[in-house]
């Protein structure tokens, strides 16, 4: 096996936007909090950088994409990169260095747990963040790699198609939110008082961030450079830009604005569809993915406010409601002429593999909301979920941090 | 001496302090404040939350003037900031016992 060049320095490229995201998502939620909370909420996510890079390098990566056992994870030979080498690994990077694959990988698994910190904004312990990272990675995020991608895992074997992450990072993110917004409670106030985002110029810099970054997330999961590539990226734009019209559009309908927090929100909830069909679907299925991704996610927030849970900052209605979109629109969309080793969807005569992919999309609900639950279920009973009433009063930037973003 | 505090709409504030240095007024100290009078607040929306914004940005101008000019300085405020719409805001007119130029000790109207 030779390695590509060209194909390395893509994944190297792609592995650089994909960390940028996580900084990114950082600015995304922390300008929509108050302002006493911004470096708790910014912190959430970029730690992640830290504690799962070193979760990955250690196990993680071993579990998720290490030699199957019984088709639910990998096995732990390759625990601290050990045979994770310079050459390339014809599995998973027939032309780049194992290596070079194993980093951008990592990214991924690093963004994903940081998804989840929007639905328990404003009130979660640190020190217990911290625990809840190492666990959420280890018994979520790492098998559901493994059934999605991994070789042997199960859900790969039945023929579903995930190309960037729809299920492995957005459907699992977005659930376990729910879960942790079910079981973190909502915020002191929530319903009562005034909690407008105090730094939208922020949450727009970081929508754009995650734009700019996601090209590498689905560009890259192409493993390399070229066709393949070129179709993530180009459906990718479409699909953003599609949803960030569409959700601004039906606000505007039904609320009489036209929102900078409704137009990057629907950027996000456009890019979070797009992401498993990218390496599937052409570019008119991608403008109608992204159309329907924002009037679905517009739908699915309003909602939230009618059930009455307080997941802070719309992960389920974005990342669970659009990457469940995603996943059904990719049995729908896909064709055969885009990518030869997929599959056609239903609009190109294939009825069987709308019932796939739902079969993994409500195998990705349950274990992950399951999972999440009793994590967090036993975090609250030994370490305490949420911060005091007193430090939730005084925000997390003094509390937990010692710190104020801004000083004046 | 009196001292003249005007809360007005923020926009108008270069409009109001062109004119009052045109009729001679030296200094003046501003303040960005919020709050509500007959006005009341706003909604304003966020992902479908909505929420009631009750205290409004505001502009306080304090400035103080000897007796003979606070006629023509509040007619002056008055002139500029109005727009004739709700939410205009308010002058309020006080006494002010004694001023004092710190620089050089000057008292009274000699200090304004």
């Amino acid at each position: 096996m030779k390695v590509d060049t060209g194909d390395t320095a893509w994944i190297f490229i792609s592995s650089a936007l994909v960390m940028l995201m996580t900084p990114g998502l950082a600015l995304f939620y922390g300008g929509m909090v108050r302002s006493k909370n911004v470096l708790g909420t910014i912190m959430q996510s970029f730690i992640a950088l830290g504690v799962i890079t070193i979760q990955w390098v250690l196990y993680g990566y071993s579990l998720a994409f290490g030699p199957d056992i019984g088709h639910v994870i990998g096995g732990l030979n390759w625990i601290g990169l050990r045979g994770v080498g310079l050459e390339p690994f014809p599995d998973y990077s027939a032309t780049v260095p194992h290596q070079a694959f194993m980093i951008f990988q990592m990214m991924f698994a690093v963004i994903t747990p940081a998804l989840i910190t929007g639905a328990i904004a404003e009130r979660f312990k640190f020190k217990t963040y911290l625990v809840f990272l190492i666990l959420w990675a280890t018994f979520v995020y790492d098998p559901l790699a493994h059934w999605v991608w991994g070789v042997g895992g199960w859900i790969r074997n039945l023929g579903a198609l995930d190309f960037a992450g729809g299920l492995v990072v957005h459907v699992s993110s977005g659930v376990a939110a729910l879960a942790a917004a079910l079981t973190v409670g909502k915020r002191k106030g929530y319903g009562d008082e005034p909690m407008p985002p105090h730094n939208l110029t922020m949450t727009l810099l970081g929508a754009a961030l995650l734009w700019f970054g996601w090209f590498g997330f689905n560009g890259g999961s192409a493993v390399a450079s070229g066709g393949l590539a070129t179709n993530a990226f180009v459906v990718t734009h479409i699909s953003t830009a599609s949803a960030a019209l569409s959700w601004m559009m039906v606000e505007w309908a039904y609320r009489g604005n036209p929102t900078v927090l409704g137009a990057a929100s629907g950027a996000v909830a456009g890019l979070v569809a797009i992401t498993p069909a990218s390496g599937f679907v052409g570019p008119v299925s991608a403008i109608l993915i992204g159309l329907a991704a924002g009037v679905a996610c517009y739908f699915a927030i309003n909602l939230k406010n009618r059930l009455g849970y307080d997941d802070s900052l719309d992960v389920v209605g974005v990342h669970g409601v659009g990457g469940t979109w995603g996943a059904l629109a990719t049995g729908l969309f896909a064709s055969k002429a885009i990518n030869p080793s997929g599959n056609d969807g239903l609009f190109f005569g294939n009825l069987s593999l709308v019932g796939i992919q739902a079969l993994s999309v409500i195998s990705a609900w349950i274990y992950s909301f399951t999972v999440t639950l009793i994590i967090l279920k036993i975090l609250d009973l030994t370490m305490g979920l949420r911060v005091s009433e007193e430090h939730e009063i005084s925000g997390l930037d003094i509390s937990q941090h010692g710190e104020a973003g801004y000083s004046f | 001496m009196k001292k003249i505090e005007a809360v007005i709409k923020p926009f108008k504030l270069d409009e109001v302090k062109n004119a009052l240095t045109k009729i001679g007024i030296q200094g003046m100290t501003v303040t960005e404040v919020k709050g509500f009078g007959r006005q009341r607040g706003h909604t304003e929306v966020y992902r479908g939350a909505e929420y009631k914004i009750d205290f409004l940005p505001k502009i306080k101008i304090e400035l103080i003037t000897p007796e003979e000019m606070v006629l023509q300085v509040i007619e002056t405020i008055e002139r500029t900031s109005k727009t004739g719409k709700i939410g205009d805001g308010k002058i309020f007119v006080s006494p002010i016992d004694e001023v004092i130029r710190i620089r050089t000790g000057e008292r009274g109207k000699d200090a304004i």
